[in-house]
């Protein structure tokens, strides 16, 4: 009775907060509302006893993600009435795409029938809930074993990504004074500092400063 | 409908009192706690510059901070009328309700009564981790509603931080998890139960807990608790030098508060983290007669104080990091080491099996 309640408190949190993410007008709240509607699916997947996915949901989406979201949407200068305007221009091929999604879905939908099986046919044995085995050792012995290469296939991919991302995105500069800490560390009395006698009634021009970090 | 009730009641209803009634005690524990740990923070910070500190409210200036949190209490709050008011207000809430979350899975004790914790779950870890990841909204939601240039920088900065530093974190985290295999908070302290200190003959001893076995991801984990928790050197969030207050200038009375407490609580918890994660928790360091006989829970208290002690003495003597050395240290220097270690702990607990 307690995990109902907390069901219809999450879902309809989850999806008033889905439907308020492409109502509102602002898009820093729209993403506020995005990060609730994290919270409600993580507070679902609790509700399943699958408390390993709902600690990734929130560690993965709400703590880098939509960090990554709320840093670039911020930064944005959004004219409101631009936007707008450009809602009239775009709405016919706007209108066009989400028929096409709901004309799918309803095709889904008469092709399956709405009531979805509670009856699942798991690939793999499910541990029974008294035998101790708890939802990440269980996610894990088969990941580790069955599906191995499809899960080191998954990381190399993310590393390309990763990769791509970074040689995209690096540009080596001219002229930029990089701090080398081991040269600041390593200068000394013998390499920092010089004894220059001055004649008396003349002048020295020093020479040119030595610092490691401008060889580059 | 009286049927109903009566079954709710039996079912969860007392369950639900005693558990509140818990939280509660942790709460008013903690929070008394941690206005004298804010006291303690300020007089070591003085006695490293030769001055008293704060010695006027109370004898020794105990009561400090009760004068400050009255004093901010009564204040008239002031919200800036360029502001988000509503984000604005959300942000020291948000910032305050999670660094109390955090304190919902970490365990105090162990003994007879059982375990003393709020919720036993089996995530533990990773909630700790998605909780300690959550910090950072409160800083740049406050940021970004005070519609000032200031907050504005410090909330810009907050992000790339904390979630650089969260990434070593979660590595050397990783390390400690290998060593115990369970992600359960209250496992994590009984696993340091033995360890290298028992291959070399001093059982239940403090060399037995991790941080002799990992003792570079014990400097590592410190080192990153400073910057996530925003505390110098580490606190370009707020460089009082360059952005004045940074994410919080707009702020005053209670939401300032709240941000402040919300800042303190989660210092607490970052060092009670690194308190079970490496420093044995509540386990005595040595198991011999007046020591083993201490509560577990005042060995747990003393540890805690200890590493806050640690925080305090870096922030009085440490200078503000710059920023670009701050990215350096923490994606340069931190994320390799972190890394390396997390192959080399699995390539000896795989191969040479003696730290399990």
């Amino acid at each position: 009775m307690a995990s109902a309640l907390f069901f219809y408190l999450f879902s309809v949190l989850a999806v008033a907060s889905g439907a308020s993410v492409i109502l509102t007008k602002n898009p820093v709240h729209a993403v506020l509302f995005l990060i609730l509607a994290f919270f409600n699916a993580a507070g679902l997947f609790v509700l399943l006893n699958a408390e390993f996915l709902a600690m990734l949901l929130v560690i993965v989406y709400v703590g880098a993600v939509s960090v990554l979201f709320l840093f670039v949407v911020m930064m944005l200068d959004v004219d409101f009435a631009e936007l707008k305007a450009g809602f009239i221009k775009n709405a016919k091929i706007g209108a066009l795409i989400g028929g096409l999604v709901l004309v799918e879905l309803l095709a889904l939908v008469g092709y399956k029938g709405l009531a979805v099986s509670p009856v699942m046919s798991p690939s793999s044995p499910v541990p029974a809930a008294d035998s101790g085995i708890t939802n990440t050792r269980a996610l894990g012995e088969i990941l580790y074993t069955k599906y191995v290469y499809y899960f080191e296939g998954a990381g190399l991919i993310l590393l390309v990504a990763m990769i791509g991302a970074i040689v995209l995105t690096l540009k080596h500069r001219k002229g930029v004074k990089r701090q080398s800490i081991s040269a600041q560390v390593a200068r000394g009395p013998a390499t920092g500092l010089e004894v220059v006698k001055v004649p008396s009634g003349g002048s020295v021009i020093p020479p040119p400063a030595k610092h490691p970090e401008a060889a580059e | 409908m009286l049927d109903t009730l009566q079954t709710f009641m039996n079912d969860y209803g007392w369950n639900l009192l005693v558990l509140i009634g818990f939280s509660l005690l942790l709460l008013v524990v903690l929070l008394v706690i941690i206005a004298f740990l804010l006291l303690m923070d300020r007089k070591v910070w003085a006695a490293v510059q030769m001055r008293r500190g704060p010695n006027v409210v109370g004898p020794f200036g105990l009561l400090q901070s009760f004068a400050d949190l009255l004093k901010f209490v009564l204040k008239e709050p002031i919200i800036p009328s360029g502001s988000d008011k509503v984000v604005f207000l959300l942000a020291p809430l948000a910032t305050a309700t999670c660094a109390l979350a955090s304190w919902a899975v970490i365990p105090v004790n162990e003994n007879s009564w059982g375990r003393w914790v709020i919720s036993d779950m089996n995530v533990g870890i990773l909630y700790l981790l998605a909780i300690s990841s959550l910090g950072v909204y409160g800083i740049i939601m406050g940021g970004w509603a005070s519609n000032s240039k200031y907050p504005f920088m410090g909330a810009l900065r907050s992000a790339a931080q904390m979630v650089s530093y969260e990434v070593s974190i979660g590595f050397v985290i990783i390390c400690v998890l290998l060593c115990v295999g369970s992600l359960n908070v209250t496992d994590v302290v009984n696993s340091q139960k033995t360890g290298i200190g028992t291959h070399i003959g001093l059982t239940n001893s403090l060399f037995d807990w991790n941080w002799f076995a990992l003792f570079p991801m014990f400097v590592v984990f410190f080192i990153s608790a400073l910057a996530e928790t925003n505390r110098p050197p580490f606190d370009l969030v707020e460089a009082e030098s360059e952005l004045v207050a940074g994410f919080m200038v707009e702020y005053s009375s209670t939401p300032y508060l709240l941000y402040m407490l919300g800042e303190y609580v989660s210092i607490t918890a970052m060092c009670a983290m690194t308190t079970i994660l490496f420093l044995g928790g509540w386990l005595p360091p040595l198991d011999i007669w007046p020591l083993n006989a201490v509560p577990g829970i005042f060995w747990f208290l003393i540890k805690v104080v200890f590493v806050f002690f640690m925080f305090a003495m870096v922030k009085a003597m440490v200078p503000r990091y710059r920023y670009d050395q701050l990215m350096r240290l923490g994606w340069k220097v931190f994320l390799p080491l972190s890394l390396v270690m997390v192959v080399i702990t699995a390539a000896v607990l795989q191969f040479g099996g003696f730290l399990s």
